[in-house]
């Protein structure tokens, strides 16, 4: 054949594309694809851009419900298939944990219009640094042609058979429009399939779409009218004709937002934590095999990274406890949580708080290992003790820590704070006198800290001058029982 | 055709990935692509060129749905980017 010497291959199947599709038997360089889909047109341009950008080893493609749950079947890149309509925060997910990464959302009309509506919106408005490839074909095909939100007027399916109403099944969902309000997109562009014009400016948009993520200029968004020529039952030239001269009416084409050349591209996020990481973040971890406790110092937990548990009934202060402390963490430019847990009741129910302190952001604000456990009442510590690291602390609101309860290899402050409250003028003063001896095992808070987040929080001059005072009895009372141990 | 004008371009379809959609028969701008009258494997009639005509253009490729079943050639040229109108064929017709 003469062509192989005369001729060059100028366009052929993608190299972001698997080379075979396992996911059959047989012919494995077919898609499921319907003959005419517009996704197969979609999935052929969006791999020539992957291709042309040379990004193929460190795309990310999120795969929706739909017709093209398979994508990941025949793109030869990362790939993880999202639950119904979360592609674009399953992307944002990606796309924040590997940076580096180029993150596409593959969505269809009913996975992101309908019941994906929620995350798309978040997304676009938060701006994120993902490619959100929107296939329209104003129908919900995979499940056999039910009405979706971009169906329109009058378009027959098998819930709306005698045409879709404006009274009763709303008005076609116009979502390029609606991601147009919004200030953080800064590429929207609605394309068709309807013609050779319409699809060259469809790869056009698609190809852009993807290298505004790579120069990490935020969020883009190409809309696609897509012919469903099975749905629609028509042949497939017969839907493409459709797409140009019927969508087309109710989804003019054009470019809606187009921010391309002012943009700045965006700062680029921490890497994530490694996975050996992760139960430590998430407090799942075994407790370490610590010393024991007895023989080591009783070391304060580092303030680097402290985690507290404040637990009693509400109506103590316990959260008041809590946010005091996270919010001298925050004056001293500490990363801090304060997670408040407690029941409907607002005295004498349950409460607590999971309090952090770190110098790196907070990864998670659970505390399910405290290095230090404030327990106000006797259920509380019952409930909590057990869960604090060795080597840490409890303090302990009564004259001891009863004999069943599980504290080994723990320090523990017990004093009957409430009295010693009550004797300096309230017993509501406990949590502040806690707070004292808590802030002597934190360590390294300064005091100014301690004591502007103390005028952010307590209004009243006489509750003011009494916890001040409770604080420092409380510090004390933490001196007294550790004196020339804790420095 | 004659043997003396070589086309600008080359078409391969591949019968076992062609679903026979008829995309790129509508959409070449030649019109030298057509329907066979074979049923492949799969019971689709496929498309084929027409064996001249072809510019290389192509779109035939880009409004066809499946990843392979298009491939396009073009015309090898002493000067890179500028195809040959006229060359003597050497070896005969494609």
């Amino acid at each position: 054949m003469s062509e192989e010497t005369e001729y060059e291959i100028a366009l052929s199947r993608p190299k972001a594309f698997y080379s075979a599709f396992e996911r059959k038997e047989e012919l494995q360089h077919q898609t499921h694809y319907c003959p005419g889909c517009g996704h197969g047109i979609v999935h052929k341009m969006l791999a020539q851009a992957i291709d042309s950008l040379e990004i193929q080893n460190r795309t990310v493609l999120i795969s929706p419900v739909g017709c093209s749950v398979f994508a990941y079947y025949y793109f030869d890149v990362g790939n993880i298939q999202a639950a119904h309509g979360r592609a674009s925060a399953v992307a944002t997910a990606v796309k924040r944990t590997r940076p580096d990464s180029i993150v596409i959302s593959y969505q269809g009309d009913g996975d992101l219009a309908a019941i994906g509506s929620a995350e798309i919106l978040h997304a676009a408005n938060r701006g994120e640094n993902i490619t959100v490839i929107f296939v329209n074909n104003t129908i919900y095909s995979m499940t056999g042609g039910q009405v979706a939100p971009t169906t329109l007027l009058g378009q027959v399916s098998t819930t709306t058979p005698k045409g879709r109403q404006a009274g009763n099944e709303g008005y076609p969902l116009h979502v390029s429009e609606l991601l147009a309000t919004l200030q953080a997109p800064v590429y929207i562009e609605r394309v068709g399939l309807g013609d050779n014009r319409q699809i060259a400016q469809a790869a056009r948009a698609v190809r852009r779409a993807v290298e505004n993520q790579a120069r990490g200029l935020g969020f883009s968004f190409v809309e696609i009218l897509s012919p469903c020529p099975t749905i629609w039952k028509m042949s497939p030239v017969e839907a493409q004709h459709w797409v140009r001269d019927v969508m087309e009416k109710t989804f003019p084409l054009g470019v809606l937002r187009d921010l391309i050349a002012q943009a700045e591209p965006r700062p680029v996020p921490r890497p994530a934590p490694s996975l050996d990481e992760i139960p430590r973040i998430l407090g799942v971890a075994p407790p370490a095999p610590a010393a024991s406790a007895e023989r080591s110092s009783p070391k304060p937990a580092s303030p680097l990274d402290l985690q507290v548990r404040v637990a009693g009934f509400g109506g103590q202060g316990v959260l008041l406890l809590g946010e005091m402390l996270a919010e001298a963490g925050l004056d001293a430019g500490l990363e801090v949580s304060w997670l408040p847990s407690y029941g409907p009741e607002m005295r004498s129910g349950t409460s607590n708080c999971h309090v952090r302190l770190a110098q790196e952001p907070v990864d998670s604000p659970l505390v399910a290992h405290p290095d230090v456990l404030v327990a106000m009442n006797e259920p509380s510590l019952i409930k909590f003790a057990a869960t604090v690291r060795r080597g840490g602390w409890i303090v302990y609101n009564g004259e001891a820590v009863p004999a069943e309860c599980p504290a080994e290899g723990v320090h523990i402050l017990a004093r009957p704070f409430t009295h010693i409250a009550d004797e300096l003028g309230d017993a509501r003063a406990a949590n502040m006198l806690m707070l004292g001896a808590l802030l002597e095992i934190a360590g390294s808070l300064p005091q100014a800290s301690v004591d502007a987040a103390l005028m952010r929080l307590v209004k009243s001059p006489r509750w003011l001058e009494l916890d001040e005072r409770a604080m420092t009895r409380g510090r004390e009372l933490f001196q007294e029982a550790f004196e020339g141990v804790r420095r | 055709m004659d043997a003396l004008k070589r086309d600008r371009g080359h078409l391969r379809v591949n019968a076992e990935e062609c679903k026979g959609c008829g995309l790129c028969i509508e959409a070449c701008p030649p019109k030298v692509i057509r329907l066979t009258e074979r049923i492949n494997h799969y019971g689709y009639r496929t498309a084929e060129y027409t064996g001249a005509g072809c510019t290389g253009c192509g779109i035939c490729f880009q409004v066809c749905p499946e990843p392979g079943a298009i491939t396009v050639l073009r015309l090898v040229t002493p000067r890179s980017g500028v195809p040959r109108r006229n060359h003597t064929a050497t070896t005969g017709a494609i």
